[in-house]
């Protein structure tokens, strides 16, 4: 029966070919938009969560203070106030999970002919656990490292390949300021963080080498900033009031005076990032279903015409014995009919347009299975939705007024 | 199809007081005014009265496309009042086919597919849909056809079509109105023919409208209408002059 009703409604499309293209075409573009709109904001949600994941989690900054010098202030970070100490004092707290003091500069590498300049941080082994970093070949340097301020390196995957191109590096010393740096392993690829930088652009030494050996310090022992992580998310702001308690204690500062550090909460303006792509990706798709909403309004309009247009055709097929439902199934199946080929072929399109989108702009797109299917299931809700009332309408007739309309 | 194993003695129509008035802004007006009327299986039965005499009216209500504002009437020992709109496409379905004036043909179908339609609401398969659609084009003469479309064949060829269309279901009444009424004489000749045969042969009830004495002639009993009163019901050979019937 809904066989023979598909063929009924397939035959009444094919008869008026012009205007079922036109009323698919408003369902066509209505779930492209839909699917186009998804795949972009997802794909830049999908970038903003991977460079969320990247930088660790539950993730503080503490940076040193500004200082002035001649009348000119130096800026955050300048101030030599925070130490190697500081750092191994605040591990001690409570829900802390580990801290990394570091010291970072810029230098050229140079590995036979190639030479590379790039950031070196100088850190400690708990660096890779706070930024959740893994390597993809050798291993790490260690606290006796750290003790002696021996000359071993780590290099991000971008040095790897400006240095090295498909060589292995790990147990090859390269030149750093014209010392010998042993390399003990190479980072794994984490890509781009959330302000763009090439977060695989970077070499780890030991903190003390970096002090000692490569940068040098007026101030022995201190660090540019220390990062720690807290044990989970829900501690983080007990964990920020300790680190300030205890650094204001650590470094002296008089009750109303001005502190020379500061603690920034790295988690939270990832997850303000976060929900900023989230409600981008929201917004899309909410103006992208407009556009649906009016494809199916279109169906409805096409619809209601094509039941008054047909009304004669309605009533010679109750007089030969069509019932009311079987005359509202042929209708309602035109219209799920048509918004589902239509759904089809938006998919289609808006699946090949966020890939044109990508390739023309570079834009990070992504299309879920979950889109497609939730844009399956709206259009076929569309066809019922909006058919239903013209079929309705039309399997209400009385057999003897849709015979005698003329 | 219980309705076919039924006893052949009953009457396929029985209609007792039966009243229908329509409703206008004047108030109601009444169209058929106690009309009783009887056929049994195998009657060729021709009705006619002048225009306004409520003869297409009470066509519509035979074929229960319309519904009697009071009265019995009692389609194949049905009471056809009683039954719900399901109810009475189902009976349209099985134990009526239709001829209209007009043909009524899916433009958009081929004759074939006209053909099957009301084999679709029986929920008969499409390959024997379309096996008895063909049977019935060839024994309306339109074998060669099936796969043509309504506007590409003859008035008189549409009219055959309809005819087949009529009888796919294998109905036990046959309500033709006015089936001659576009056709010229020749061609009205024949679809007549064919009415006849199909009332002698395979034993079909048939029931038609017309205004031409002609062509009630081919009936057995005429049932003449004036006004929304039955004024004549027996034997055609008995009725008034075609001239009288002429005038409407």
């Amino acid at each position: 029966m809904i066989g023979a009703m598909l063929g009924e409604a397939w035959m009444a499309m094919g008869a008026n070919r012009l205007r079922t293209i036109l009323t698919m075409l408003g369902m066509v573009i209505g779930v492209g938009a839909v699917i186009l709109m998804l795949a972009v904001g997802q794909g830049a949600q999908q970038q903003v969560q991977a460079s969320i994941a990247s930088m660790g989690s539950n993730l503080f900054i503490i940076l040193s203070g500004s200082t002035t010098s001649g009348g000119a202030r130096m800026g955050g970070g300048a101030a030599p106030t925070l130490t190697v100490a500081d750092a191994q004092a605040i591990e001690e707290l409570p829900s802390v999970l580990a801290v990394a003091p570091s010291s970072p500069g810029t230098a050229q590498l140079v590995y036979g002919p190639n030479n590379w300049s790039t950031q070196i941080i100088g850190t400690t082994p708990s660096y890779l656990a706070v930024r959740d970093w893994r390597l993809s070949a050798g291993f790490p340097f260690t606290d006796s490292d750290i003790r002696s301020a021996t000359r071993v390196a780590l290099l991000g995957q971008t040095v790897v390949n400006n240095l090295f191109g498909d060589d292995d590096p790990v147990g090859k010393t390269i030149r750093i300021k014209n010392s010998p740096y042993v390399i003990l392993g190479v980072l794994a690829a984490k890509g781009q963080s959330l302000d763009g930088r090439d977060q695989d652009d970077t070499v780890l030494v030991p903190v003390t080498t970096a002090q000692r050996k490569l940068f040098g310090t007026q101030f022995a022992g201190t660090v540019r900033f220390i990062s720690a992580q807290a044990a989970s998310s829900e501690a983080m702001p007990s964990v920020e009031k300790s680190i300030n308690e205890l650094l204001h204690q650590r470094h002296r500062i008089r009750e109303g005076a001005e502190n020379d550090f500061s603690v920034r909460n790295l988690t939270a303006m990832a997850n303000t990032a976060a929900e900023t792509a989230q409600v981008m990706s929201l917004m899309l798709g909410a103006i992208a279903s407009i556009s649906l909403l009016v494809g199916g309004i279109g169906i409805m309009n096409i619809m209601l015409v094509s039941v008054t247009e047909r009304t004669r055709e309605i009533g010679i097929r109750m007089a030969i014995g069509a019932r009311g439902k079987d005359i509202l199934l042929q209708f309602l199946l035109e219209a799920i009919i048509i918004s589902v080929i239509g759904c089809m072929i938006g998919v289609a399109l808006g699946v090949g347009g966020a890939f044109a989108v990508n390739k023309a702009s570079g834009m990070a797109v992504l299309v879920t299975m979950s889109s497609i299917i939730t844009a399956f299931v709206v259009a076929a809700t569309v066809g019922i939705f909006f058919g239903w009332y013209p079929a309705r309408k039309a399997s209400l007739l009385r057999p003897i007024d849709a015979l005698r309309f003329q | 199809m219980a309705e076919a194993h039924e006893m052949s003695s009953h009457p396929v129509i029985h209609i007792e007081r039966l009243y229908k008035e329509y409703a206008t802004d004047a108030g109601p007006v009444p169209v058929l005014k106690d009309v009783a009327v009887t056929v049994m299986p195998g009657e060729f039965i021709a009705i006619m009265g002048p225009s306004g005499s409520g003869k297409s009216t009470f066509m519509n209500i035979l074929g229960c496309l319309d519904a009697a504002s009071s009265g019995i009437y009692l389609l194949n020992g049905r009471d056809v009042n009683a039954q719900s709109r399901d109810e009475l496409a189902h009976l349209r379905n099985q134990v009526i086919g239709f001829v209209f004036q007009g043909f009524n043909l899916l433009h958009r179908a081929s004759l074939e597919d006209n053909v099957a339609l009301p084999l679709i609401y029986s929920g008969i398969p499409r390959a024997e849909r379309l096996v008895r659609a063909n049977e019935m084009l060839e024994k309306v003469g339109l074998g060669n056809y099936h796969r043509s479309r309504p506007n590409q064949i003859s008035g008189g060829q549409q009219q055959r079509v309809a005819i087949a269309r009529a009888l796919v279901n294998r109905p036990k009444l046959i309500l033709a109105d006015e089936p001659t009424g576009n056709l010229d004489t020749h061609t009205s000749q024949e679809i007549m023919a064919l009415f006849t045969e199909l009332n002698e042969r395979d034993g079909i009830t048939v029931v038609l409208v017309t205004h031409e004495s002609d062509i009630a002639a081919y009936a057995r009993r005429l049932v003449r209408l004036s006004d929304g009163r039955i004024v004549y019901d027996g034997p055609v050979a008995h009725a008034a002059p075609a001239h009288l019937e002429a005038t409407s």
